[in-house]
Order: structure tokens, then C-alpha cells, then sequence
């Protein structure tokens, strides 16, 4: 079954164990739940609705007997269910644990934000670390390691398609491991309360070839090429010289700080915001001008720009993919 | 009996709520989406409000982050964000002098504090002019003014999860062993 | 045993002598105050324990709203109806106080009713002490949700993680008040549990061994237990909260040597046992509804009895199974995965000897019984759901996700709220003397059973389609709309029983059909006195001959006579097999309780924002406790020893 988006949308080993289970268990739930109720029923069968005192009941002991065997078969029965339950979860649980014979796995660091992600990929050779932020691309088939980091809060690194949740909490160094079996696109979603804009702090989700994704790392790992018309030179002027910089990156340009999502290849995101909204034009220009309207209580403040600096700027962030 | 007794009651604790909500009003606020424009309307203010004649009265603009909780606490993320600790060094002072204490080279009041950030000074201070929205500037000279115990104790923020480099905000302020005229507590002008 | 047909001369008042006058004397003595003053200075166990369920089911309502408020904000994708810092204070003082303003005070105030009179005494053991629990639990809820219409609702979630409950991302006094409340309502729930514990082990009905103790008082003295050993681990982390917050400690700061993880421990460690001391008392309920209305006792009390004692000790094991997202060894994790499931066994074993007690009884379709097969409906689901969320892989995908509101209201709901309701028409008589409306209750309850399925299904099914929980809104492209309409939907028709229910209470009070003594026909000793209760509830002490009282003998009860009707006295009795071993006098009504309360109180709410409030409260305290234990002149006669018949 797959309904989009939950769990039983499985896109990797991890998920799919998951949902296999989840589904047994639910079954077994089913049944288990009507076997209860039908019993309730039939005890209340002889039930009246006379207000009236009614007479004590006869307790015989032939039927304390009865009763008592009656019970004792049904909690034996729980027993051997929550056996089978607890058994079958260690299965479970033993088939999702990182796979230790895995080669060449991807290593990629997460380090959550109030309410943004930042990726670094770590990959082998140091100086191609890329660093990325709330859009996350992996190569079908590879085994990816997951490193969840934290800036401020406990948040919770969740993709429903391919395995459960692990929280981000600052002072410790949790892991995961994902792996996608096939393409897709997917949301991702912040799964711990980490404060105002906890509903609104998601990713994207990639999964691609590996070619593809050779492709999109390299792409990604360039740094932005200068503006070449003059909108998207004043639009760099406008970036550089008044608030973005204090926050936002861009590799190749005089802007380096870390406080905000990084922006070298802004356009190329499918979305912005944290993953909330998608990335046009129109939105971006509404997001940059007040982002309190859109995410009240982010940490990006209103900017008052004339029409022409930000049309000026969204041009430039345009070219920037 | 009982329903007067009751109303009476909670006729009470419905008196003692509005007392509450004056006090908390200002301290709780959390103005997400105040729509002050980029240039704050300091810009009229002067450095000094010694004025020939009577002084006009638009030349302090009200800091609208005074006593808001919400606010000192943005303004302390902000003040390490943006390396203010780079001179200043958590407040203590290292290349710029230290803000914690109580000299204000160009004064200490909110207004003034903005503009110091705007402007820059002699020897060192950046200008922040259009890099920093009115309202951080607002939280900025908030949490300056937190540090050296110019805020109320209540909205002052507390401990950071970090490790810690100084009494937290909580506590006096450190006294600078310096021979001044104002050896022990801010100029009347500069309490709150 | 044969059946009787049971008749209103079991009242064990009715003195053929002079009735009336012996009322008179006992009521003289044991009556609360005239007036304002009177009702301040009370130390009767049901007057308090009557204002105590009104405060409950008023912080009930109130948070009740909130919910209200917050499905309305849900029921459509990007809605503006409430922002995300209001939505965030909503759910957090929803949680709050629905756990610790309504759930545990309110079984607690049902218990410090109930178990005097079930057990044939007069009074709780400590009756000041009873009052101050009160005075202190209505300070503590004040606080919040005076905090609350001050914009300083706490808006961290109710379970408080760290660090954004800290003092760097939780600005203002918020989350300090929070944690004050954490300790006024501490103080109250550890009042209350020394109350019911020591009642129920010293005070008993001569004859009333400790295996003829009703389930529900056993259910009452379980739960008490609990509290004590749980409840410090709530304070001690909540003060550790406040102090990291106020004076700056490192509790919960690694970079210090501390630890955010500590917060969660701590609070889990309570946390869980919290959900089992409010849920055990409504199985409590259940079974004395179930015997009532079957007219048998319980089947297998011996096993009902063993299983609540199990489901107390076993709710100690379980807390990781609420962390099983952080980092901690998967071995270790395991563990809680088994030990959550070993707890479905008492679990189990006492919904199937209700089953077997319906199944061979007379079962009378009465709203309480109504209410009783509710439970089973819907508490059963939640405990199914929460066997998906116990099993480690399985949590991972569906934890912090919409199926968690959803399964903790259907075993809230479903545990405690259901019985609860099950029990208010069940007891309503004995408390008012008067009949609900049977008519209104059960709309009321098919109203409340439609809504709660309506409203929480959907949250399952919207966990498992990927909805976070804790958000104040959701996005039109995630396709949640539908679930969550028709979740907003449910809660239209959950509002609207409660309303009926309050309608019901309000107009059986002003005109319902008259009660005598024992409406239901019950077996358990409330029943033999008049409804409402009197002051003193026994004029003589009964003696308890089996299990059911009232079922096992026949005709008037045996009494114990001896204790004075000049002064309030009552009989207490040993641990095991409640013989008569002493008497002991009981404190007139005073004021020193809610003077103890304030004390207390001002000293706790002036320390959210100085820490001198604590040392000036604590001088106000000891000035407090010390006219509270002031030596009183001994009254004359004191010491006179009167033969107490075997």
C-alpha cells in the first residue's frame, strides 16, 4: 500500500522492515481488539435497561470454575501474543541496524537550526566537503550514514520513506543510516517541538541515480559564478551591502557568514524556506521581504526594500543555481 | 449563597488577572512582525540631550525591545552570532571596551547604543548602517544595556547553554576598579 | 449465598432509641462552619474533596477550550486562526493542566471522597493536612492559567525538553512558572497519597481485612504509592529547571557538564508512572461499577487485586520506551520494549475478569454501565496502539507524530475520563441525593463515544500518513486536510456531550428524582448511609463480616459503639486484620491550613523571580507550621478510657 508521504511509503531496507511489521502488529491489533469487544458483547447479552434493583447474581462454583479456566486461556493468550510481539520487534529491530558490511557508505553530517538544516557532506577527500542547506540529494542504492548534529534545541531528523526518527540534541552526536532503493522525491519534516516554526521546518529529499548525483555534488560544489548583466549586479551590490550578508553565504562572493541557510545554489532548490514554500520568484520576494508573515517567529527579520533593489536582488539570486 | 460566593471569588481572581496582564504585558510580548522600517527613526536623535532652548521632544525615540523578555533574548543570540564577542568579548572587553560595566563612552541609552552600532565610532566600532534591521538593533541595545544590569532582572536572559566565560546576567554587574565620578552606580539619565 | 433483596433499614443511623438526637449531637460536632469562614477553616474529607473535583472539572473545561481552540486552527491547511505562540502556549497549558490540574487531583479528590466512606470511617487520617493539599493544588492552578490570560503561558510542551525549555531559549518567566506549578501540585498529589494510604492502612471497619478491601480502594492505595515514589522525580527535575534558569546552575548544560538528556530521564521516570496513577484509579471505578451493575462481586479479586499492585511496580520500567529517538544503546532500549509489553498482562487479566464478572452476573444497561463498556472500547484501542509505539522500530517512525495525541487520549479518554464519567453518575446520588438523568446521560455518553472516536482516530491515521504532532499548522500540499477536519469535526460532538453532561449535573441538581440511601443496590459500605452523606458519615462504626459488605450480611450490620459524640474521634484499627486498636481525636475546623497554603505560596511564586522569595516563604512557612503545631490545651476528658466492645 502506498499512500503518499507515510510510512508505508517505503522507498528503502529500513522502512520497508518497518512498515512490514508495523502492518503485523496492526493486524494482530484488529483481531485482538475484536475478540474483546465481541466478548464484551456477548457478556452483555443478557443486559436490561430496567432501572429497578435487581436480584445478586448466583456465583455457583461450578461457574467461578469455568471462569477462572476462561480467564486463565485468555491471559496465556495475551502472553503468547505479546512473546510473538516481542520477538518479532528484535527480528525487526536487528534487520534495521546499520549494516556492517557496508561499503563505501556516504557520510553526511546534520546539524539542525531553529528552523533550517544544514548538510555537509563529508566525503573523502576534505577539501570536497560540500555544504549545503535544508535540500538533501542521495544516490540510490549507497548506504548513507547520518551524523545529527545540533545548534540549538533538540530537533528530530525524520523521512518516513526510508527509516524511523533519530533526535538531533546539542551536547550529543546521534546516527543514523539511510538508504533509498529507489528514486523519489520526498518531504522531510522536523520531528521534535523545537519552537515556533517546528511545523514549518521540513527538507527535500532527493534520491537519484549515482550518476546524477555525482552530477548534482559537482554542480553544487562550485561556487557562484559573477553576475554578468547589470540587474543582477546591482542585485549582488544589494546582497553584499545590506542585511543578507550578515546572515546568508555565498560562495564566491564577500558573503561567509554561517548564522542562515547558505545560498550558492539558491535557485536550483525546489523550495525555500525550510522546505515550506515553493521556490518561485513571487515567493521569494514575499519571503524576503517579511519572512514574519510567512514563518512568524523565524529568525529572519522584515526587509524594507524598494521594488527596484528587489527586483535587482531576485534577479540575482536567480542566476545563482 | 453559593452563586454570589462564587461570583465574588472569581470576580476577584478576574481583578488580580488584569493587574497581571499590565505587569506581564511588556515583559511576555513577542512582536514577530513589528513593521518598523530599516532606517529607525533615531536618526533624528542626538548624542546629547543638552539642547539651547527647550528640547524638542522627537529627539529620543522610545526603544520599543525595553523590558521585553523575547527581545534581550534575540538580542543576546544576535550580539554571538554576529561575533560582537570579537572585540568585546561576551561583554568583558578585549580589542572595544567592555559592555558590561558601568562607562558608557557614548552613552547608554538605547538610542544611543543604536547609534553607536549605526555609525561606528573612532578606533574600532564597525558601522552596521543597513545591515541590521531596526528591530535587531532595538534587541542588540537591549541585551548591551541587560549586561550591565540597566534592565529589569525578570526579562534579563538567563544562562546560555554554552560554555559559560562569565557570571551569568543574573548577577551584578562586574564594577570597573577605575578612579571616576561615577564610581558605583550609573548616572541618574542612564536607569532605567 | 442467597440473594436479598435489600431494603433502606440497612442505614446503620436508624437508633431505635433516638435517631434523631444522636444526628444532632454528631452533626453539631463534626459540621463545618457557618458561612465564608467556615467554608475556609474546613476539615471534612468530602467538603474538601467536593471543592477539589469542582476545581478539577473547572481547569477540565478550561483546558477543554483550549483543545476546542486548537482543532479549530488544525481543521484547515495554513490557517490563521491562532498563531504559532498562542497554539504553542495552548497545547502546552492543555497538557499541563489537563495532567496535573485535572487528571491527578481529580482521582485523588474522588479517592479522599470515597475511600473514608467505603472503608467505615469518619474522616482522612490527617484532616488539616487534607486542606492544605487542597488550598496548595488551587494556588498552583491559578498560577498557571493566570499565567496563562498574561501572555505568560508556558508554551514549551507540557513534558518541558531541554534546552528549549531553558534559559536560552525559553525567554521570560514562562517555563519558570510552569515549573512552580510542577511543585504546588506535587505538594498537593504527595498530600493527598500519605492521606489515602494511611487512612485506608489504620482506619478501616473492624473486620475489613486487607483482603476484604474493595477494589477500588485498593485501586486508590496503589495509585497513592505510586505518587510518593513518583512525584519527586517531577520536582527534583523542575526545580533543577528553575534554578538552572534563576540562579544559573549547570544541570542541563553539557557544555558544563551537564546533560539534556538528564531532563528527559527525570521526567520520564515520573511521566510514565503519572499516565498508570491516573489510569489505575479509573480501573478502580470500573470495578465498582462493574460489581454494582453485573450484582456480583468482582470475579478473581484475589487476581483484579495482584494485577494493580503489578501494573504499579511494572509502570516503573518503562520510561525509555518515551526516548527511544535519542541516543541510547539499542540493548538497553529492548528492554523497555519488553517490559512495556509485559504490562498489557495485568492489564489484561483484569478487563477479562470484568468480562467474566458481566458475563456471569445480571448485567443492568445503566448510564454507569454504559460508561464501563465504553472504557473497555475505547481504552482498549489505546492500549493496542500503545503496543505499536512500544515496539523500538516501530516507534521510530510513528513517535512524535500525530498517532501520539492519539493514542494517549484514547487511553486517557478512555481510562480515566470514561470511568470517571461512569463513576459521577454512579456516585452522584450518594453525594447530592439526588438522580441524573439517565435520559440526557445516555446521549451524553453516545455524544462523548461518537466524538472520541471521531476526533482521535484520524490523529492515528494522520501519524502514520506523516504528520508531525506539536505544530500549529500543516501544509495545503500534505494532503492532512481531510484527516484533520474530521478531527476538528469530532471534537464539535465530544463539546457537545460535555455540554449535555453539565446540563444533565446542573439540572439533576436543581430537580432530580430523589435518591434514597442505596439507588443501585451496591455492596461496598457507602451505601449504607444516607445520601447525601452526612457530616459525620457513620453514626456507629459498622463491622464487615466478607468482601461485599453490604452482600454478605443480611439485616441491620453489627456496629462498633464507644466513640465520643462531644468531640470528633474515630476508630483506628490494625494494618492487617482491622481490629479495633485505638481511638483517636480529630482537629476542629481552623484556619491554619490555607494560612499554611499562602505561606507556602508566596513564598514559591516570589522565588520564580528572586531568589529571596524562597527564604522569606520558608519564614512565613515555619511561622505557619508552627501554629499548626502549636501544643492545644488538652480538652477536659481526654484521657478517658471507655471498653471498646469486641
Amino acid at each position: 500500500m502506498t499512500w503518499a508521504g507515510s510510512i508505508f511509503d517505503t522507498a528503502g531496507t529500513p522502512a520497508e522492515r518497518i512498515a512490514r511489521l508495523a502492518w503485523f502488529l496492526i493486524i494482530v491489533s484488529a483481531v485482538t481488539y475484536l475478540l474483546v469487544l465481541v466478548a464484551t458483547g456477548i457478556a452483555m447479552r443478557r443486559a436490561r435497561a430496567r432501572r429497578t434493583q435487581g436480584d445478586l447474581a448466583d456465583t455457583r462454583p461450578e461457574t467461578g470454575k469455568r471462569l477462572t479456566r476462561n480467564v486463565a486461556i485468555a491471559t496465556i493468550a495475551t502472553t503468547l501474543i505479546l512473546l510473538v510481539y516481542v520477538t518479532a520487534t528484535a527480528l525487526t529491530g536487528k534487520a534495521i541496524a546499520w549494516p556492517l558490511n557496508a561499503r563505501q557508505p556516504l557520510t553526511i553530517e546534520v546539524t539542525g537550526y531553529q528552523w533550517w538544516w544544514q548538510f555537509r557532506y563529508r566525503d573523502s577527500v576534505p577539501s570536497n566537503w560540500l555544504t549545503t542547506s535544508n535540500e538533501l540529494h542521495i544516490p540510490v542504492g549507497r548506504p548513507v550514514r547520518v551524523i545529527l548534529l545540533s545548534n540549538d534545541v533538540i530537533h528530530s531528523f525524520w523521512i518516513p520513506e526510508l527509516h524511523g526518527k533519530q533526535d538531533l540534541i546539542p551536547g550529543h552526536r546521534n546516527t543514523t543510516w539511510i538508504q533509498a532503493d529507489r528514486p523519489g522525491v520526498w518531504k522531510a519534516h522536523c520531528a521534535e517541538f523545537c519552537g515556533h516554526q517546528h511545523a514549518k521546518m521540513q527538507f527535500d529529499v532527493v534520491a537519484e541515480s549515482p550518476a546524477q548525483f555525482d552530477q548534482w555534488y559537482i554542480r553544487q560544489l562550485a561556487s557562484a559564478l559573477p553576475p554578468t548583466d547589470s540587474a543582477a549586479k546591482r542585485g549582488h551590490d544589494v546582497f553584499v551591502q545590506r542585511t543578507c550578508i550578515m546572515c546568508h553565504s555565498i560562495n564566491g562572493t564577500e558573503a561567509g557568514s554561517n548564522v542562515g541557510p547558505e545560498l550558492t545554489h539558491i535557485a536550483s532548490r525546489p523550495s525555500i524556506a525550510a522546505g515550506s514554500l515553493p521556490n518561485t520568484r513571487v515567493n521569494l520576494g514575499r519571503w524576503i521581504l517579511n519572512p514574519q508573515l510567512i514563518k512568524p517567529g523565524v529568525r529572519m527579520p522584515p526587509n524594507a526594500l524598494s521594488p527596484a533593489d528587489m527586483n535587482a536582488l531576485l534577479d540575482y539570486l536567480e542566476t545563482l543555481k | 449563597m453559593r452563586t454570589r460566593t462564587y461570583l465574588r471569588r472569581w470576580g476577584r481572581v478576574a481583578a488580580i488577572c488584569a493587574l497581571g496582564l499590565a505587569l506581564a504585558c511588556e515583559r511576555e510580548k513577542r512582536r514577530f512582525n513589528d513593521a518598523s522600517p530599516s532606517a529607525p527613526a533615531y536618526a533624528a536623535v542626538t548624542l546629547d540631550t543638552l539642547q539651547p532652548g527647550v528640547p524638542s521632544p522627537e529627539l529620543t525615540v522610545k526603544s520599543p525591545s525595553e523590558g521585553n523578555a523575547y527581545d534581550i533574548a534575540q538580542g543576546k543570540q544576535l550580539f554571538e552570532q554576529w561575533n560582537c564577542s570579537g572585540c568585546h568579548s561576551h561583554g568583558g572587553g578585549g580589542m572595544g571596551p567592555p559592555l558590561m560595566d558601568n562607562e558608557w563612552i557614548y552613552g547608554s541609552s538605547p538610542e544611543n547604543i543604536v547609534a553607536t552600532i549605526v555609525e561606528g565610532r573612532p578606533n574600532g566600532m564597525p558601522s552596521f548602517r543597513n545591515r541590521i534591521t531596526a528591530n535587531q538593533l532595538w534587541q542588540l541595545a537591549a541585551y548591551v544595556r541587560s549586561m550591565s544590569g540597566l534592565e529589569a532582572k525578570a526579562p534579563s536572559p538567563g544562562r546560555n547553554d554554552e560554555m559559560q566565560y562569565k557570571v551569568d546576567e543574573q548577577r551584578t554587574p562586574f564594577r570597573t576598579p577605575r578612579a571616576s565620578a561615577s564610581k558605583t552606580l550609573p548616572a541618574k539619565s542612564e536607569r532605567p | 449465598m442467597s440473594a436479598q433483596p435489600l431494603s433502606a433499614e440497612r442505614a446503620v443511623e436508624s437508633d431505635p432509641n433516638s435517631p434523631a438526637s444522636l444526628h444532632d449531637r454528631l452533626e453539631r460536632v463534626w459540621r463545618n462552619g457557618p458561612g465564608l469562614w467556615g467554608w475556609l477553616t474546613s476539615v471534612n474529607h468530602k467538603s474538601i474533596a467536593l471543592r477539589s473535583i469542582i476545581t478539577a472539572f473547572t481547569f477540565f473545561g478550561i483546558a477543554g477550550v483550549e483543545a476546542a481552540l486548537m482543532r479549530v486552527q488544525l481543521a484547515r491547511p495554513e490557517n490563521s486562526f491562532i498563531g504559532p505562540d498562542l497554539y504553542n502556549q495552548l497545547f502546552t497549558t492543555h497538557g499541563s493542566a489537563m495532567m496535573f490540574l485535572f487528571a491527578v487531583p481529580m482521582v485523588q479528590s474522588v479517592a479522599l471522597y470515597f475511600v473514608p466512606i467505603m472503608i467505615g470511617t469518619r474522616n482522612v487520617a490527617f484532616p488539616r493536612l487534607n486542606a492544605f493539599g487542597y488550598w496548595t493544588y488551587l494556588i498552583g492552578g491559578v498560577l498557571l492559567f493566570s499565567a496563562l490570560f498574561t501572555n505568560t503561558g508556558p508554551d514549551q510542551g507540557w513534558f518541558s525538553y531541554v534546552p528549549l525549555a531553558g534559559p536560552g531559549f525559553s525567554p521570560g518567566k514562562r517555563v519558570d512558572i510552569w515549573a512552580q506549578m510542577i511543585t504546588f501540585t506535587e505538594i498537593a498529589a504527595i498530600v493527598a497519597a500519605i492521606e489515602v494510604i494511611v487512612t485506608v492502612f489504620k482506619q478501616r471497619a473492624p473486620g475489613m481485612s486487607l483482603n476484604r478491601v474493595p477494589p477500588f480502594v485498593w485501586a486508590m492505595v496503589v495509585m497513592s504509592f505510586m505518587v510518593l515514589v513518583a512525584m519527586p522525580y517531577v520536582a527534583t527535575a523542575s526545580a533543577m529547571l528553575a534554578m538552572d534558569r534563576l540562579i544559573a546552575t549547570q544541570f542541563f548544560n553539557y557544555a558544563e557538564g551537564g546533560d539534556a538528556l538528564l531532563w528527559q530521564h527525570l521526567f520520564w521516570f515520573f511521566g510514565h508512572p503519572e499516565v498508570y496513577i491516573i489510569f489505575i484509579p479509573g480501573l478502580g471505578m470500573v470495578s465498582a461499577i462493574v460489581a454494582t451493575f453485573s450484582r456480583r462481586p468482582v470475579f478473581g479479586y484475589t487476581a483484579v487485586v495482584l494485577s494493580l499492585v503489578a501494573i504499579g511496580f511494572l509502570s516503573f520500567g518503562l520510561w525509555v520506551h518515551h526516548m527511544f529517538a535519542t541516543p541510547l544503546t539499542q540493548t538497553g532500549q529492548s528492554f523497555f520494549t519488553a517490559a512495556s509489553a509485559m504490562i498489557a498482562i495485568p492489564t489484561g487479566v483484569t478487563i477479562f475478569c470484568w468480562i467474566a464478572t458481566i458475563w456471569s452476573g445480571r448485567p443492568r444497561f445503566d448510564t454507569p454501565m454504559l460508561y464501563v463498556v465504553g472504557f473497555i472500547a475505547l481504552f482498549t484501542i489505546g492500549g493496542l496502539s500503545g503496543l505499536l509505539l512500544a515496539s523500538v522500530p516501530v516507534d521510530l517512525q510513528i513517535t512524535d507524530t500525530d498517532f501520539l495525541p492519539g493514542h494517549i487520549h484514547y487511553v486517557l479518554l478512555g481510562g480515566m475520563v470514561f470511568p470517571l464519567f461512569g463513576a459521577l453518575h454512579y456516585w452522584f446520588p450518594k453525594v447530592t441525593g439526588r438522580m441524573m438523568s439517565e435520559r440526557l446521560g445516555k446521549v451524553s455518553f453516545w455524544l462523548l463515544f461518537i466524538g472520541v472516536n471521531v476526533t482521535f482516530f484520524p490523529q492515528l491515521l494522520l501519524g502514520i500518513a506523516g504528520m508531525p504532532r506539536r505544530v500549529y499548522t500543516y501544509l495545503a500540499d500534505s494532503g492532512w486536510g481531510g484527516l484533520n477536519l474530521t478531527s476538528s469535526i469530532g471534537a464539535g460532538f465530544i463539546a457537545l456531550g460535555m455540554l449535555l453532561l453539565v446540563i444533565n449535573i446542573a439540572r439533576s441538581l436543581a430537580a432530580g428524582a430523589a435518591a434514597g440511601a442505596d439507588p443501585w443496590g451496591g455492596e461496598t459500605l457507602e451505601w449504607a448511609i444516607s445520601s447525601p452523606a452526612p457530616d459525620y458519615n457513620f453514626a456507629y462504626i459498622p463491622i464487615v463480616h466478607g468482601r461485599s459488605a453490604l452482600w454478605a450480611d443480611t439485616g441491620d450490620l453489627d456496629a462498633v459503639a464507644g466513640l465520643r459524640e462531644d468531640r470528633r474521634e474515630v476508630l483506628q484499627t490494625t494494618m492487617l486484620d482491622a481490629v479495633p486498636d485505638s481511638r483517636h481525636e480529630h482537629p476542629d475546623p481552623t484556619i491554619v491550613p490555607l494560612l499554611t497554603a499562602l505561606a507556602v505560596g508566596v513564598g514559591l511564586i516570589w522565588g520564580i523571580f528572586d531568589p529571596i522569595g524562597f527564604a522569606v516563604g520558608g519564614v512565613l512557612t515555619f511561622i505557619a507550621l508552627a501554629a499548626w503545631g502549636w501544643p492545644e490545651k488538652p480538652k477536659p476528658n481526654t484521657h478517658e478510657v471507655v471498653e471498646v466492645p469486641k
